[in-house]
């Protein structure tokens, strides 16, 4: 067999030969030859190529250059760029930077969509009364009560209204006078393409598709997703006349950037500094402005304008022209002489040459007063020096909106006691938001700690406007929420009118896109609502409920949620139920469903003592006029069944007939709802049910499978996977029912290309698998293993290598087995993008048929032999890597031969440059060396070492740890092949490895030491190794610890410790450091062996214990506690008892470190020793006049007490009586 | 991990055991403590009670009684508390 396919390959090779585009010269490198690379050291001649001699005659070199000039008279054919280029780049402005927009803002408000912008509409509505509030009356005039807040969202609403039907009219008389409205701007959006991978797209915070349409002018029309804002992306060479490119399959035109002028391409310049009254308004600032920078500047700009101004400033005046009195400053006074100039020098008179010469900040600007202080600091923006505070280390533009007083000189003492408390504030929140780090923790914690004393009303009227500020960056807003997180718990009920306003400022945080900013703003709302009491979160919260705008109730719904998490859902239900019946509007009732819907989604399981009221509360949604609360009504089930999963079915019957009848009243997206519903609820029946249901619901299903609606597919997939896990549903009925409409519809090309419906597509179809088997499933989609389309034919390999790698391919038949190798192998070597999921599914598929596999390994073999001397690197690291897949598989076949041959392959491609590669190359080796045994390897072991070891210089980290593993693997089992001398070089190359970042390499480094220790003996390891204490480095020196350690555990103790000693009488701190830290090893891993070296080394650590360093004493303190440790009960205690003397002076150190040595090593002898002798030592300090002394002697007490309660007994001292206590146990005194 | 926090940790932790000390503790409290393990002890050890039982010539399950009996105010009364 094995003759044949040798023969095989060698025909495939020839055949291959001929065509030999795809393949690299050859590179490898003979097993006899030469081994270096002929790159770096050279080969042959060096100066092949140069000349040799200087030319001699001119006449060669005026030949060129006439020649040459007698060209450049010959009118050249001209190599240019196409005419539309030169066009274009006309047609923009010079000072375009095509990157300008590539510069990642940090603000935050650059990154949000206009959904969440719309944050912005809020306004932070003037105090609530706070009803509870003793002294009610001092409540000022401007707070509002709640019935005064009700009416106002109530004529919001009814303005909304009014308004809406006055546009209706005027469309309707426009309608009915003929006269149509100039139709609106419609952007040229262009037809999402189905050929073209749509990006993936970062799901939504809020799923916009359960979001009412009132707002008929708002930019979502696809109802999965709220679109985003895209960072405008300004592309040169795009010739599609379209002003705004926003993302291309959006149909809907969006604002890109607050801060955007409405001219279409930005420059630098245009930057629009941000008005200072904090609104949007698209102001540019006049030109002339911008050269005005005062060191104080009140002209707020933006970040970036006022950054890159620096900059410009910075440069020019580094760049400024030396005077004489700079020079005479920078020169030495003597040994200089300064020289008159020529008298033929000219000074630049031309004025145009002039200009150039000299910098000018900013031209048009007219002459400008240099100031002084500007001059020194270069333009940078000074630092501000607030009065009485520290220097902070930049004060932004933006700042001076909010902090501009401060920077005012003030005399305090004029001003009135609340002016005063404000300043204070001020200057603390400025140096939480702007200072360095222990400057902002210092002020946290006054801020915290006078919370109750500044007051809530100032601090929070001077926190929440710094929230809403539209240069808010991340880090400021998450600083800014921490201080109001910590002041809250100060407060407590003193924020009762303050509720609704932290309210409106946090709850934009629930829908960031930034999960942290989301868990920041639960928190501060959950710690809210406990500081406030339900009753007033309910109360401010109410009005929202039913606000006119959709964010305001969405965000409202999801912090309604967190105080249901916080206070309890029982609290909060009867306010729940209410909400969901109200008759008042339907958007109340919306706005409650939601509330529980994000409950089950914030609580899970947590709900399921509530679920039937939760269900009850909001089963009549389900029949609502509102065509919006049915939907969120059965979004909301979902998620209850969802979280309850897999309990509660009996919570649902309520539900169960309106979802049934609705499934065949409604269509579209009312439909998907109501079937994401029925799908998460299925799971929770028993068998018989879901059988029943799953039945009743298919018919639906299938007929949406032909649905166009991105939205739809998703859910429909969803809902067949929950059905196709239930236990009721017979692979009968899936194989006849659902299967071939299934395939038919889903198994198209299009679905690869959407991330999401890909993932879906798979986990469904792996589902069914699971019902109706490998085969049924696998023959279906084989043949597209073949189709054209790469990304179909990924997601069909990911497929079958779930389904495989879950059931296995036993009941794979002999022509399928055919197909699906040869599919797979047409699969693998036409990717384009070599893809993990390729080598999986290969490696899986040929893992899994085993032994059936034999007849196919020629021709895999030949393929990865093929592609392992391809000229695309990834293709070899690819080619590498299956042959440490299926080596094991290799082996099972017998084809002991076959890998032989491809180990003599792998060898000879070891010169590998790229070091993905070469660790894949490595990887394999290693493979082939653990399947097929040291002794039987080719190449032999002992040519194949030789050529590893200058390997192990490699920096590269995978090809590190695949080396380190191979050279460990052959210590460890094949050490006999290779001579002692070869070893020591391995030796004195993994010393190095030592320094590895990656853990792993410094293990197997570690671990190989021990290995050649014991191939080789100790003796010249451990050299080695002592030798390498001496290095500087610590993490080396440690590594190196251990390694010793390793080696005398290998090589019995004995071996290493007279050596390690030895050692020890070198002064120098380091090594003798080491050789302790390695006793320290050794007694943790020879444990109870240990009792025979105790006596050896008492002296050693005597010496240790008393030496003035202190990292002698730590060290020698581990040593003890392992090594007491080892020998509990071995009769060593009189050792132990004279080390506890040394250690025991040391219990008043101070270092951390030091001091928790000593306590290990004092808690060891204890166990060692018995409680009884520490106890002893204990009672000397207990009541030490000086409590330092206390201190410590009682926490050595409980240490002991902790560990040997009981065992101290016997021990205790007899107290004293004295005239009113007596504290006498006699019991152990009895004798009988 | 800075010294205060590691000494702390570690204080806490043994703060959770009842019958642990710190410097203030004073020769009441500790005798309490000590007279209080050692009875508890005794009763975990059923050989030590009924050696107790046999030097005073009591029932095994009076001596616990008392023993029990004797954990409430081991040492007497707790001394004046002064400010």
């Amino acid at each position: 067999m094995s003759d044949d396919i040798a023969a095989q390959i060698k025909a495939e090779q020839e055949k291959r030969a001929k065509d030999n585009s795809s393949q690299r010269e050859d590179t490898r490198v003979s097993l006899t030859g030469v081994g270096y690379d002929q790159d770096i050291y050279g080969s042959g001649n060096k100066f092949e190529g140069y000349s040799t001699e200087l030319p001699m005659d001119d006449d060669e070199e005026e030949d060129e250059l006439s020649s040459r000039l007698a060209q450049s008279g010959k009118k050249l054919s001209s190599y240019t760029a196409p005419k539309e280029v030169f066009d274009h780049l006309a047609s923009i402005e010079d000072d375009t930077d095509p990157f300008a927009g590539r510069s990642q803002s940090r603000r935050i408000i650059d990154r949000e969509d206009d959904y969440n912008k719309r944050r912005l509409n809020r306004t932070l509505s003037p105090t609530r009364i706070d009803p509870f509030a003793k002294n009610a009356d001092a409540a000022s005039s401007e707070a509002r009560s709640y019935s005064e807040v009700m009416r106002e969202v109530e004529l919001g609403r009814e303005e909304e209204r009014v308004m809406r039907k006055i546009a209706e009219k005027k469309k309707e008389a426009q309608k009915e006078t003929g006269l149509d409205a100039p139709p609106p701007p419609t952007p040229t959006g262009r037809k999402r393409r189905w050929d073209v991978a749509t990006p993936v797209v970062a799901p939504a915070a809020t799923s916009g598709w359960n979001e009412p349409d009132d707002h008929v002018a708002a930019p979502t029309n696809r109802w999965e997703e709220t679109p985003k804002a895209e960072v405008k992306k300004r592309n040169r060479w795009d010739e599609t006349p379209v002003a705004s490119t926003s993302s291309a399959w959006d149909a809907t035109p969006k604002a890109s950037g607050v801060t955007e002028t409405p001219t279409a391409k930005r420059s630098r310049w245009d930057e629009t500094p941000v008005a200072p009254s904090g609104m949007f308004g698209a102001t540019p600032m006049g030109a002339g402005q911008l050269g005005m920078v005062t060191p104080n500047m009140m002209v707020p700009m933006t970040p970036e304008a006022m950054n890159a101004q620096r900059w410009e400033h910075e440069i020019d005046m580094r760049n400024r022209p030396l005077t004489d009195d700079d020079l005479d400053a920078m020169f030495p006074t003597t040994g200089f002489k300064i020289l008159e100039q020529p008298t033929s020098y000219q000074p630049i008179r031309t004025p145009g040459r002039k200009l150039m010469a000299t910098p000018t900040p900013y031209a048009g600007n007219g002459f400008m007063m240099q100031d002084e202080n500007m001059k020194m600091n270069y333009g940078i923006a000074p630092e501000v020096d607030i009065p009485g505070g520290a220097n902070l280390p930049f004060f932004k533009p933006g700042d001076s909106q909010y902090f501009g007083d401060l920077t005012k000189e003030q005399d305090e003492s004029t001003l009135s006691p609340e002016d005063i408390k404000d300043r204070k504030i001020m200057r603390l929140l400025l140096k939480i938001k702007n200072g360095t780090p222990p400057m902002r923790k210092a002020a946290l914690r006054t801020i915290t700690d006078k919370a109750r004393d500044f007051g809530a009303g100032p601090l929070f009227h001077r926190i929440l406007p710094l929230l809403m500020s539209p240069t808010l960056e991340d880090q400021e807003r998450h600083l800014l929420v921490k201080v109001i997180d910590r002041i809250l718990y100060k407060l407590d009920d003193l924020v009762r009118p303050y509720v609704h306003k932290i309210l409106v400022v946090i709850e934009p945080l629930l829908i960031d896109e930034d999960y942290y900013a989301r868990v920041e703003g639960r928190e501060i709302i959950s710690n809210l609502s406990k500081a406030a009491g339900l009753v007033t979160m309910i109360a401010t919260m109410r009005p929202d409920i039913d606000h006119q705008d959709e964010y305001v109730r969405n965000t409202t719904a999801r912090a309604f949620s967190i105080v249901a998490s916080a206070l309890g859902i029982p609290a909060l239900l009867p306010f729940l139920k209410a909400v969901c019946n109200s008759k008042k509007s339907w958007q109340a009732r919306h706005t409650g469903i939601k509330i529980v819907q994000q409950i089950a989604l914030l609580l899970g399981c947590a709900i399921l003592p509530h679920l039937k009221n939760l269900v009850d509360a909001i089963a009549k949604g389900l029949e609502d006029e509102q065509q919006k609360v049915r939907t969120i009504t059965s979004l909301a089930i979902a998620a209850l069944a969802e979280a309850a999963h897999p309990y509660g079915i009996e919570s649902f019957d309520s539900v169960l007939t309106p979802l049934w009848s609705g499934i065949r009243k409604h269509r579209g997206k009312g439909l998907a709802a109501f079937l994401k519903a029925i799908g998460y609820i299925i799971p929770l029946m028993d068998a018989e049910y879901a059988n029943y249901y799953t039945k009743e619901v298919m018919p639906i299903l299938i007929r949406e499978f032909e649905s166009p609606d991105e939205e739809m597919k998703k859910i429909v997939l969803k809902v067949v996977k929950q059905c196709a896990a239930t236990d009721g549903v017979t692979p009968q009925y899936i194989k006849e029912e659902i299967l071939p409409e299934f395939f038919k519809n889903f198994w198209v090309r299009r679905m690869a290309l959407d991330r999401r419906n890909y993932k879906q597509l798979v986990e469904t179809t792996v589902e069914l698998a699971q019902k109706v088997g490998v085969t049924e499933i696998v023959s279906r989609i084989v043949n597209d293993l073949k189709d054209e389309s790469e990304p179909y034919r990924k997601m069909v390999m990911e497929t079958i290598e779930k389904v495989v790698s879950q059931l296995g391919a036993a009941d794979v038949d002999g022509r399928l087995e055919e197909v699906l190798i040869d599919g797979i192998l047409y699969a693998f070597q036409e990717q384009t993008v070599e893809d993990i999921v390729m080598l999986n599914g290969f490696g899986t598929v040929v893992n899994a048929l085993g032994y059936r596999s034999k007849a196919y390994l020629p021709q895999i073999t030949s393929t990865i032999l093929w592609r392992l001397n391809n000229k695309s690197a990834k293709v070899r690291q690819q080619a590498a890597d299956l042959i440490s897949r299926i080596a094991v598989v290799m082996k099972t076949c017998g084809e002991e031969k076959l890998m032989g041959h491809l180990g003599l392959v792998l060898f000879e491609y070891l010169g590998e440059e790229y070091p993905e590669v070469l660790g894949s190359i490595l990887g394999a080796l290693k493979a082939i060396v653990n399947v097929i045994g040291m002794s039987s390897m080719t190449p032999p072991i002992k040519d194949l070492l030789p050529r590893l070891t200058p390997i192990l210089k490699n920096r590269h980290e995978k090809v590190q740890e695949n080396n380190i593993d191979l050279v460990g693997r052959i210590a460890d089992r094949g050490a006999e092949f290779v001579s002692a001398r070869e070893w020591m070089r391995v030796c004195f190359e993994l010393l190095d490895m030592l320094k590895a970042h990656k853990k792993g390499i410094r293990r197997a480094a570690i671990n190989t030491f021990g290995y050649i220790a014991r191939a080789i003996g100790p003796q010249d390891v451990l050299a080695t190794l002592l030798n390498n204490l001496k290095v500087q480095e610590r993490q080396n020196r440690v590594c190196t610890t251990v390694a010793i350690a390793i080696v005398a555990e290998t090589c019995a103790p004995f071996t290493v410790l007279p050596a390690l000693m030895n050692e020890y009488r070198v002064p120098e701190l380091n090594v003798q450091n080491g050789v302790l830290k390695s006793l320290a090893w050794v007694f943790e891993y020879i444990g109870e062996m240990g009792k025979d070296y105790i006596y050896a080394v008492t002296p050693l650590l005597e010496d240790a214990l008393m030496d003035r360093d202190l990292v002698h004493r730590q060290t020698a303190c581990t040593t003890v506690k392992h090594m007491s440790l080892g020998v509990v009960g071995l009769g060593c205690e009189d050792a132990l008892l004279h080390l506890l003397n040394y250690v025991w002076p040391n219990i008043f150190e101070t270092s951390p470190h030091v001091i928790n040595a000593v306590m290990d090593a004092i808690e060891g002898l204890t166990v060692a020793l018995g409680p009884g002798t520490t106890l002893q030592y204990v009672m000397q300090g207990l009541f030490h006049p000086a409590r330092k002394v206390r201190e410590i002697y009682w926490k050595i007490y409980n240490n002991m007490y902790i560990l040997a309660q009981d065992g101290a007994i016997p021990f205790y001292p007899t107290i004293e009586n004295d005239e009113k206590n007596s504290y006498g146990r006699p019991e152990l005194l009895y004798v009988v | 991990m800075d010294r205060s926090n590691l000494n702390s940790q570690l204080e806490h932790l043994q703060s959770k055991y009842v019958g642990t000390g710190h410097a203030d503790t004073s020769k009441f409290e500790w005798g309490v403590n000590q007279a209080r393990d050692t009875y508890a002890s005794y009763i975990g050890h059923y050989p030590m009670l009924a050696y107790f039982a046999v030097a005073e010539n009591e029932s095994i399950a009076r001596v616990k009684f008392n023993i029990t009996e004797k954990m409430l105010q081991p040492c007497g009364p707790p001394p004046e508390r002064r400010e």
